[in-house]
C-alpha cells in the first residue's frame, strides 16, 4: 500500500462508551482500495464496537468516518448499506425459511412491471432468481442446484457463502465481514477464503474479523491490530510471525515504534 | 477508564490453532449428503411441503368419518354446512396466522370481530347511518385495534401474549359497554340494514349451500397467499418471523412489519366481523367468547409454527377444516359432545408435536 | 349504567377498590350482589333492580360478576371480598351450584345472610334463602302450551333440545326436563338432561346460551333429523339462532320454537312469530326482594321464608304467547313488552 493512495474508508478519534465502560477509546482505522485489511484484537479490544460503528450497528459518541474523503454519518444500518457498505454479520442475517433467492433480494426486492408491480405489490421472481444465480455463478456457488432451496437447508459454508454473495451482490464500496470462517470446518472455511480471494479480486475492499491467525495471515493485505479501545498498530503479514502478531494484541510485547499509529 | 479484557492467551492460541489442523474430521458442517433413512425422507418431504401434513390428516379424517357416519357425512348439504360452521373461525385463523407467522400471537381476534360487529351493527341498525359508511367504519375499528396491539408491542417492547391478553380484556369490555350487553335482532337487521346480513345469502346447487361467507373465507385465505408469497412484504413478514434480528441487519424495518401485520389481523378481524353478523343472523355481542382459542388452534392444526417463520397460509385453512370435520364426524357418529372436546385437545397436541419433528431439521 | 358495567367487567380491579372503599356512613348497611356475567342482560337488568332497591332501602350495594358462564373462581373472589368488606348480606347467581358451598358456608359463618338469585343452590338450603323463577315449572308451561298447539300431532313429534352447556347446571336441566315433563315425555332421571329414550326425541346440543350456539346447535340437530318440528331452547337468544338455522333450510314456518327467559328481544320475537311461546321470568323482583331481605335481616335479624311447598320463594312466572292454548294460562306479546326486561 502507497502512502499517497487515498483511503477508501477511514475513521478517526472514535469514542464509543457504554456506561462506564469505553469501548473505543479515539480510535483510527483506515482501508485502501482493494486490499483485505484484518482486524484482530483481544476479546473485549472493542474490535467489533470499531466495525458496528462502520455498519451503521453503533452510534458514535465522538469521532469521525470518511467514505471516499467525504464524512459520513450511519444511524442505522441501513444507512450504511445505501452508502455501499455491506456487512456480513457472524449470525450472518438470512432468513433460514426464506430460499436463496428470496435472501439475497431480502429488504430490497425487485417488483414486476406496470400494473402488477405498483398496484398489486408483484415481486418480480424471475428476475431475482435470474439475477441471484448470476451473482452465486460469479462467485462459483453454483454447487447449488435450486435456487428456491431455504437457506437451512445448506450447510453452514454455503449459507456463509449466500451471505458473501449477497454483500458482494450489492457492496459497491466496502464489505465487511465479521467472523466467516468461526463456525465452519476446516473444508468450508477453505471454500469460504477462496470466495473472500474471489471477491477482493472484483476490485472491492474487504475488511475482515477474525480470531482465526492462519486465515487472517493467508489472505490478509494489512493486519489492524486493535488493543484497549484503539488502533494500536498496522502490520504486513508477510514481515511479521502470528506469534508477533498475538503477542502484540495481548501486550506481551511492544510493537515497534514506527508501526505504531 | 475501565476496559474489558481477557488475559487468556493460551486458551486463545489453542482453540484457534485448532482449526487449521489438516487432520480435523470433526467439523460442525460439510458438503456431503448423508444417506437417509425412509423415516428421514418422510422429514424433509414435511419439511418442504408444511401443508402437507394438515392435508392427509383433513383426507383421512374424511375417508374416516366417512365410513363411521355413513352417507350422511358424505352429503353436500353436510360438507357445505361443516365449511359453513368453520367460516368464521377460518377467517379469524387467517389473521392470527398472520401473527403466528411472525413468532407473535392474538388472543384478542374473537374480541376484536366482536366489537367490530357490534360497531357496524350499532351504526347502522340503531343510528341508521348509510351501511355503505357503517361498514368502512367498523373496519376502520377494527384496523385500529389491530394498531394498537402492534404498537404496544413495538413500542413498549412487551410480549405479544401479554398485549393482547391485555387487549382481549379491554375490547371485550369496550364491547360490553357500548353494545350494553344486548343483541340487535336479526328481524331489526332485515327491516334497516339488510347489506349487514349479507355474507349469509348463499348460492345452492346439488343440495350443497354455499354461502358468501363460506366463499369470502376462502378469497381471504386466497388474498393472504398471494400477499405473503408474491410480494416483498410477505417476505418480510416471514423473515420477521424466522429471526427478527437477523431481518433487522438485513434491512428490513421489522417494527414497521410488525405493526403492518397486526393492522392486517384487525382488518381481517372486521371482515369477519361483517361476515358473523351473516352467519349469526344478529349481532351478538355475547358470541365467539372461544374465537381466540379456536382460530389458534386451527392454526397449530394447520401446521404453522408458533415459533414464527414456518408454514403455509393455507394450512390454517386447512386446519379449520380439519376441526369442522372432527365435529361433525364425532356427532353425527352419536359421540358426546365432552369428547368431540376431547379429540379436538389430541389434535393440537399431535399437531404441534408433528411440527417439533419436523423443525428438528433446521436446527 | 354503561360506566358501571365496564367498571365491573374488570374484576381485579373492582376487587381491589372494593378492599379500600370502606362504608361511608357507620350506620349505612352494606351489601354484595355477584352475578354470573356481565354480558346476559338478564343480570344487566337484575343489577338494576338490586341498585334502585339498594338506594330506596339506604343500603350500600358494591356489585361483581364473573366473566364468563361457570367462571366460579371470580364469583368465589367476589364473596371473600364481601366478607372482608363488612357486608350484612350477599345476593348471588351462582354459576354453579355445588361448587360454590364452601366459599357461601364461610360467608354464612362469618354472619353474612346468603340469598341465592335466579339459580339455586344444591341443596337449596346452602343459602339461607333462594328468590327464583321456578324454572321447572317456566318449563312444564312451555311444553303443555306447545303439546296443547300441536293436539294430536304431538304423538308424532320430533323434538329437539338446545340446552344451556356441558356442565348441566340446575337451570339447564330444570328448563329441560320441566318443558319435558310439560309435554308429556318420561325425564328418566329429573337431574339429568339427555337420559330420555323416548323416540320423539331427536336430540339434544349446547348452545351457550347465546345466537351463533344456537344456530349451530340447531344445525347440528337438524343433520341428525331434517324433519324436526319442534325446538325447545334454554333462552330466546339461542332460540333466535336457532330460527336463523331453520330459515337457511327454509323450514322456519314449519317449525314450533319454545323458550325461556321474557327479555325484550324475546318477546318483540313473540310477537313476530319467530318464538311461538316463552316464559317470562323476573330478574327486577328477584334482585328487589332480595336487597329488602337483606335490609329486613340488618334491622330486625329475620330471615326470608320460602314459598309454601317448595324450598325458593318464587318469584312467579308468566307464559307469553300469541297463539294461547287452553288449559294454560298465558298473555299476550303486547301485554309481554309492558313487563319484559332487557
Amino acid at each position: 500500500m502507497t502512502e499517497t493512495m487515498k483511503p477508501v474508508l477511514s475513521a478517526k478519534g472514535l469514542v464509543k462508551r457504554y456506561g462506564r465502560v469505553t469501548a473505543l477509546d479515539h480510535a483510527d482505522f483506515d482501508l485502501y482500495p482493494g486490499e483485505i485489511l484484518a482486524v484482530i484484537g483481544d476479546n473485549g479490544a472493542g474490535k467489533s464496537s470499531l466495525i458496528k460503528a462502520m455498519s451503521g450497528a453503533v452510534q458514535l459518541d465522538e469521532g469521525q468516518i470518511d467514505l471516499d474523503g467525504e464524512p459520513v454519518r450511519f444511524p442505522s444500518p441501513m444507512a450504511a448499506r445505501d452508502a455501499g457498505i455491506e456487512t456480513v454479520y457472524q449470525n450472518l442475517a438470512l432468513s433460514p425459511a426464506l430460499s436463496i433467492a428470496d435472501n439475497l433480494f431480502l429488504g430490497r426486492e425487485l417488483r414486476q412491471k406496470g400494473v402488477m408491480g405498483s398496484l398489486f405489490r408483484k415481486l418480480d421472481r424471475r428476475e431475482m432468481n435470474r439475477i441471484a444465480r448470476e451473482k452465486l455463478s460469479e462467485l462459483g456457488l453454483m454447487t447449488i442446484q435450486d435456487i428456491s432451496q431455504a437457506v437451512e437447508t445448506l450447510s453452514g459454508g454455503q449459507r456463509q457463502g449466500i451471505a458473501v454473495a449477497r454483500a458482494a451482490a450489492f457492496g459497491s464500496k466496502v464489505i465487511i465481514m465479521d467472523e466467516p470462517t468461526a463456525a465452519l470446518g476446516v473444508k468450508e472455511s477453505r471454500r469460504v477464503l477462496e470466495l473472500i480471494k474471489d471477491v477482493k479480486s472484483r476490485g472491492i475492499p474487504i475488511v475482515l474479523i477474525s480470531h482465526n491467525m492462519p486465515h487472517v495471515f493467508e489472505i490478509a493485505d494489512r493486519i489492524h491490530i486493535h488493543r484497549l479501545g484503539r488502533r494500536l498498530c498496522v502490520i504486513n503479514p508477510k514481515e511479521y510471525t502470528m506469534s508477533d502478531a498475538v503477542a502484540f494484541m495481548t501486550g506481551a510485547k511492544e510493537p515497534p515504534k514506527e508501526l505504531v499509529a | 477508564m475501565a476496559l474489558l479484557i481477557i488475559h487468556d492467551s493460551n486458551a486463545f492460541m489453542t482453540k484457534n490453532y485448532e482449526h487449521a489442523l489438516p487432520d480435523n474430521k470433526d467439523g460442525p458442517a460439510s458438503f456431503e449428503e448423508h444417506d437417509r433413512s425412509f423415516i428421514n425422507h418422510i422429514q424433509h418431504f414435511f419439511h418442504r411441503n408444511p401443508t402437507m401434513v394438515p392435508v392427509i390428516v383433513l383426507a383421512m379424517s374424511i375417508v374416516v368419518f366417512g365410513l363411521v357416519a355413513g352417507t350422511k357425512f358424505f352429503h353436500p348439504f353436510n360438507l357445505s354446512l361443516i365449511m359453513q360452521q368453520v367460516s368464521i373461525i377460518g377467517i379469524l385463523a387467517a389473521g392470527q396466522s398472520l401473527i403466528i407467522l411472525t413468532a407473535g400471537i392474538d388472543l384478542s381476534v374473537a374480541a376484536i370481530m366482536v366489537l367490530t360487529s357490534v360497531v357496524m351493527g350499532r351504526f347502522a341498525v340503531v343510528y341508521g347511518i348509510p351501511i355503505y359508511l357503517a361498514i368502512p367504519l367498523g373496519f376502520a375499528v377494527g384496523t385500529f385495534c389491530g394498531y394498537l396491539n402492534g404498537k404496544l408491542i413495538t413500542l413498549l417492547k412487551l410480549p405479544p401474549f401479554i398485549v393482547t391478553l391485555g387487549t382481549w380484556n379491554i375490547f371485550y369490555a369496550l364491547n360490553l359497554w357500548y353494545s350494553g350487553a344486548q343483541s340487535i335482532r336479526g328481524q331489526d337487521i332485515d327491516s334497516t340494514a339488510p347489506l349487514l346480513k349479507w355474507f349469509g345469502e348463499r348460492i345452492v346447487f346439488f343440495g350443497a349451500q354455499l354461502t358468501y361467507g363460506t366463499i369470502l373465507m376462502m378469497v381471504v385465505f386466497c388474498v393472504l397467499w398471494y400477499c405473503l408469497n408474491r410480494t416483498a412484504w410477505g417476505r418480510h413478514v416471514y423473515a420477521v418471523g424466522d429471526d427478527k434480528e437477523a431481518a433487522e441487519l438485513a434491512g428490513i424495518r421489522t417494527d414497521r412489519t410488525l405493526v403492518s401485520v397486526y393492522m392486517v389481523a384487525g382488518l381481517i378481524c372486521a371482515v369477519g366481523a361483517w361476515a358473523s353478523i351473516g352467519r349469526v343472523g344478529s349481532v351478538s355481542p355475547q358470541s365467539f367468547f372461544e374465537g381466540n382459542l379456536q382460530s389458534i388452534t386451527a392454526v397449530v392444526i394447520g401446521g404453522v409454527s408458533l415459533f414464527g417463520g414456518r408454514g403455509s397460509i393455507m394450512g390454517p385453512l386447512i386446519g379449520a377444516l380439519i376441526v369442522g370435520v372432527f365435529q361433525s364426524g364425532l356427532r353425527l357418529s352419536g359421540v358426546d359432545v365432552l369428547w368431540q372436546v376431547f379429540a379436538i385437545g389430541w389434535l393440537i397436541i399431535i399437531a404441534v408435536a408433528i411440527d417439533q419433528w419436523i423443525r428438528k431439521l433446521s436446527s | 349504567m354503561k360506566l358501571n358495567s365496564l367498571k365491573y367487567g374488570l374484576m381485579g380491579a373492582v376487587a381491589c377498590g372494593a378492599m379500600s372503599v370502606s362504608p361511608t356512613l357507620a350506620d349505612n348497611v352494606s351489601a354484595c350482589l355477584i352475578t354470573k356475567t356481565d354480558t346476559n342482560p338478564f343480570f344487566v337488568k337484575m343489577k338494576e333492580g338490586a341498585l334502585s332497591g339498594a338506594e330506596k332501602n339506604g343500603i350500600d350495594l358494591q356489585t361483581f360478576a364473573g366473566k364468563i358462564d361457570g367462571d366460579v373462581e371470580t364469583q368465589v373472589a367476589a364473596i371473600e371480598t364481601c366478607i372482608a368488606s363488612g357486608a350484612k348480606g350477599i345476593l348471588i347467581t351462582p354459576s354453579d351450584s355445588v361448587a360454590l358451598a364452601p366459599a357461601v358456608k364461610q360467608a354464612r359463618d362469618n354472619g353474612l345472610l346468603v340469598i341465592a338469585l335466579d339459580t339455586p343452590f344444591e341443596p337449596a338450603d346452602t343459602a339461607d334463602a333462594t328468590f327464583a323463577t321456578d324454572n321447572f315449572k317456566a318449563g312444564v308451561l312451555i311444553g303443555e302450551w306447545a303439546k296443547a298447539k300441536m293436539g294430536s300431532d304431538a304423538a308424532n313429534a320430533k323434538i329437539a333440545l338446545l340446552d344451556l352447556n356441558v356442565s348441566e347446571v340446575s337451570v339447564d336441566y330444570l328448563r329441560d326436563q320441566g318443558f319435558l315433563t310439560g309435554f308429556g315425555v318420561d325425564v328418566k332421571d329429573p337431574k339429568d338432561i339427555g337420559d330420555e329414550d323416548d323416540p320423539r326425541i331427536v336430540g339434544n346440543d349446547i348452545t351457550q346460551g347465546n345466537e351463533e350456539g344456537g344456530r349451530k346447535a340447531m344445525e347440528n340437530l337438524l343433520q341428525k333429523d331434517p324433519e324436526i318440528n319442534l325446538v325447545y331452547t334454554i333462552n330466546e337468544p339461542s332460540a333466535a339462532g336457532a330460527y336463523e338455522a331453520l330459515k337457511a333450510v327454509g323450514r322456519e314456518k314449519d317449525v314450533l320454537i319454545v323458550s325461556v327467559d321474557g327479555g325484550c328481544p324475546g318477546v318483540q320475537n313473540v310477537k313476530e312469530g319467530v318464538i311461538g311461546a316463552t316464559s317470562m321470568q323476573f330478574p327486577l323482583l328477584m334482585a328487589s326482594k332480595g336487597v329488602e331481605a337483606i335490609k329486613a335481616w340488618a334491622d330486625t335479624g329475620k330471615k326470608p321464608e320460602n314459598t309454601p311447598g317448595l324450598d325458593f320463594y318464587d318469584t312467579g312466572v308468566q307464559l307469553i304467547t300469541d297463539e294461547p292454548v287452553k288449559g294454560v294460562e298465558s298473555i299476550d306479546s303486547k301485554a309481554g313488552l309492558g313487563k319484559c326486561w332487557g
